[in-house]
């Protein structure tokens, strides 16, 4: 067993660390106050790789591995929480799935644009009355003799109105399962610009407020037969495996997000002087800075292995990473909402002012305890594994 | 085409410069990084090769650890790398380190040759032109910009208050400035190749046509008496009873009390 980074992966995280400071990390405060989307960052990252770390050269990716992806997601949301997500959501909700369960077609067809950045991914799952609950999802998907019809919507879509092609699960049958009827899903790949697929109106965030929340609407959207990602009736496997992965790079973005808090705080408690010293020479700094760092490190730790564990998976081997991903993301997004609280009060004041990174740090950390299955249902999958 | 980028692996001076306790620079405390110049030099070969087509082999002499900067080289695109190292060559000077690296070079086929103007730990800019004097090639210094015309290279020249125009008929060498562009980023998937790829190791037995007392610390004329950080300035004068034409006429006195006017 070896905690240490390889020179590769050392050298990778030089790079995405080099990029966000110079690229990402000017750009920030405005993303989060004008609530504008990064666009010109995307296309950059788009151009040096970022948005398809972990696709396979054949079809247009890096090549790389999971931990490399990671840690991508990790210094980007260092200094930009928005960037973070638009690249977790990407790669982990629409490039992940169409790659796992794509046909060659589908790969082929999608892949290369989607990890060049010219394209981008988005996943629709939650519906107004459909977020953790999986069984009220009302959109419906019926089979018209060589289209699927689409009709329903789809609320809080990360990377809403700028991507371009998009994993919607939607049920397509009503089955009996001892004695009840149940919806049966199937996960479809809808391009924008299909009639009958419209935006609703933009979230106002209280975090991330650079990313695109969007509500999807499909009135009578007609896609292709072709459309149907992995077998019909196997839509809700599909999106589970899908937000174990993206769990990851959630885990990867919070993980991130208290890093940097952590890092803004150091430095400040070595500038801010109160009683004749600096604050990083009072012992409740200290301690604090202490617990926060331990945490941080921890994270860190459980993110990595998550993404050692879905590595194997994404080799051939034949093993589940839903637990690890579970308690990676659980963990790091309390970590992350404790972190940053804790950060703002050792700012002070100061700290609760817009001027301040720790004081975003602290709006974008909430989310993380919320989206892609909130720390309630990490709690549901963790103990579920124990009590089977 | 062949292009070489001649590169140094320098301590990275952002964060200050260490020094150990006999006055040498404590190269282990200090982050490593490639020489601005030269990074800009390999963007410039890399352009070339975008626009061109080109192969782009990338030389540095130093320790094992140099090799690094042959992969950050790769990583952004470069196509091949080669590391001089032996322990004979170490603590070389400028004359010591062009004969090495011009040994390395007549080993190879290129058309162009491009190195940093200078390395931002001994600020010397003599290694390129010394490399073209052993290699018998025209050199032109301090490009901000370079196009190839043929069999030639067309080279702008900066000065501090002009610029040339040359033109060269290759194979020629050019020292490249930081200002010349912007290096490109590596991508993680080259990073990965990069670490796949095999790294050439050459030698001292590998120099072709150089002779030893010209290596290495014995073969360096240069000798190194002291060697210190900056000199921290003085906090400054304040004034503050002066009105503005005051105080122009009392700056106006201290600059020509420097003698800066």
């Amino acid at each position: 067993m070896d905690f240490t980074l390889s020179k590769k992966h050392e050298m990778a995280r030089q790079l995405f660390k080099d990029f966000a400071e110079t690229e990402v990390k000017p750009l920030a405060q405005e993303v989060d106050e004008t609530e504008h989307f990064p666009m010109d960052t995307v296309k950059k990252m788009g151009k040096y790789g970022f948005m398809g770390i972990p696709v396979p050269k054949e079809y247009g990716g890096q090549g790389c591995d999971i931990l490399t992806y990671v840690m991508c997601v990790e210094e980007l949301s260092k200094v930009c929480a928005t960037t973070g997500v638009v690249v977790s959501a990407h790669t982990s909700l629409c490039a992940d799935p169409i790659l796992t369960y794509g046909t060659e077609e589908q790969k082929k067809k999608y892949l290369p644009d989607l990890a060049s950045g010219k394209k981008i991914g988005a996943f629709g799952l939650t519906e107004p009355g459909a977020g953790t609950d999986a069984q009220g999802v009302q959109t419906k998907a019926v089979l018209d003799g060589d289209e699927w019809v689409l009709n329903g919507s789809k609320c809080f879509i990360t990377n809403g109105e700028v991507a371009d092609i998009y994993i919607v699960i939607a049920y397509t049958d009503v089955v009996e399962k001892r004695g009840r009827k149940v919806k049966s899903f199937s996960a479809f790949i809808v391009e924008k610009g299909t009639p009958g697929f419209s935006f609703g109106t933009k979230e106002k965030k209280m975090g991330i407020r650079g990313s695109s929340t969007y509500e999807l609407i499909f009135q009578d959207c007609r896609i292709p037969k072709d459309a149907l990602l992995g077998a019909q009736g196997k839509g809700f496997p599909i999106a589970m495996h899908t937000l174990d992965g993206g769990r990851i790079g959630i885990a990867s973005q919070a993980l991130g997000i208290a890093e940097g808090a952590l890092e803004r705080t150091i430095e400040y408690t070595k500038e801010r002087k109160q009683f004749g010293r600096t604050i990083a020479q009072q012992q409740n700094t200290q301690f604090q800075l202490a617990d926060m760092a331990t945490k941080v490190e921890a994270a860190r730790h459980l993110v990595y292995k998550a993404a050692m564990k879905k590595q194997e998976f994404a080799e051939g081997a034949k093993v589940s990473y839903s637990v690890e991903a579970a308690m990676a993301k659980l963990y790091a997004a309390e970590v992350a909402m404790e972190v940053t609280t804790k950060a703002v009060q050792l700012h002070g004041g100061y700290g609760y002012i817009r001027e301040y990174d720790v004081e975003r740090m602290m709006r974008d950390a909430k989310i993380t305890e919320i989206y892609e299955g909130t720390s309630e249902v990490q709690r549901m999958v963790i103990s579920g594994s124990l009590l089977k | 085409m062949k292009i070489v980028v001649c590169v140094k692996q320098v301590p990275d001076t952002k964060g200050g410069v260490k020094f150990n306790p006999d006055g040498t620079l404590d190269r282990g405390a200090m982050l490593a990084i490639m020489n601005p110049d030269d990074k800009a030099g390999l963007e410039a070969a890399l352009r070339l090769k975008d626009e061109y087509g080109a192969e782009v082999t990338v030389v540095t002499m130093g320790l094992p650890k140099a090799e690094e900067v042959l992969r950050e080289a790769m990583a952004m695109g470069a196509d091949k790398g080669i590391l001089v190292t032996d322990r004979v060559l170490g603590g070389a000077d400028t004359w010591a380190t062009s004969t090495t690296l011009a040994g390395a070079l007549r080993n190879i086929d290129y058309d162009l040759i491009i190195t940093g103007r200078q390395a931002i730990d001994g600020d010397t800019a003599q290694v390129g032109p010394q490399i073209s004097e052993h290699l018998d090639l025209p050199v032109i210094s301090y490009a901000k910009d370079i196009k190839i015309d043929g069999d030639s290279v067309i080279v702008e020249r900066q000065y501090d208050d002009r610029y040339h125009v040359l033109k060269a008929k290759m194979p020629c060498l050019v020292t490249a400035l930081s200002e010349l562009n912007e290096p490109r980023y590596m991508t993680p998937g080259g990073i990965f190749d990069a670490y796949d790829a095999e790294i050439t190791v050459w030698g001292r037995k590998d120099l072709k046509d150089v002779d030893d007392s010209n290596l290495g610390l014995a073969g360096s004329p240069t000798k190194i008496a002291k060697a210190s950080d900056k000199v921290r300035k003085g906090a400054g004068e304040v004034k503050t009873d002066l009105d503005a034409d005051g105080a122009v006429s009392y700056i106006m006195g201290k600059l020509k009390e420097k003698h800066v006017i």
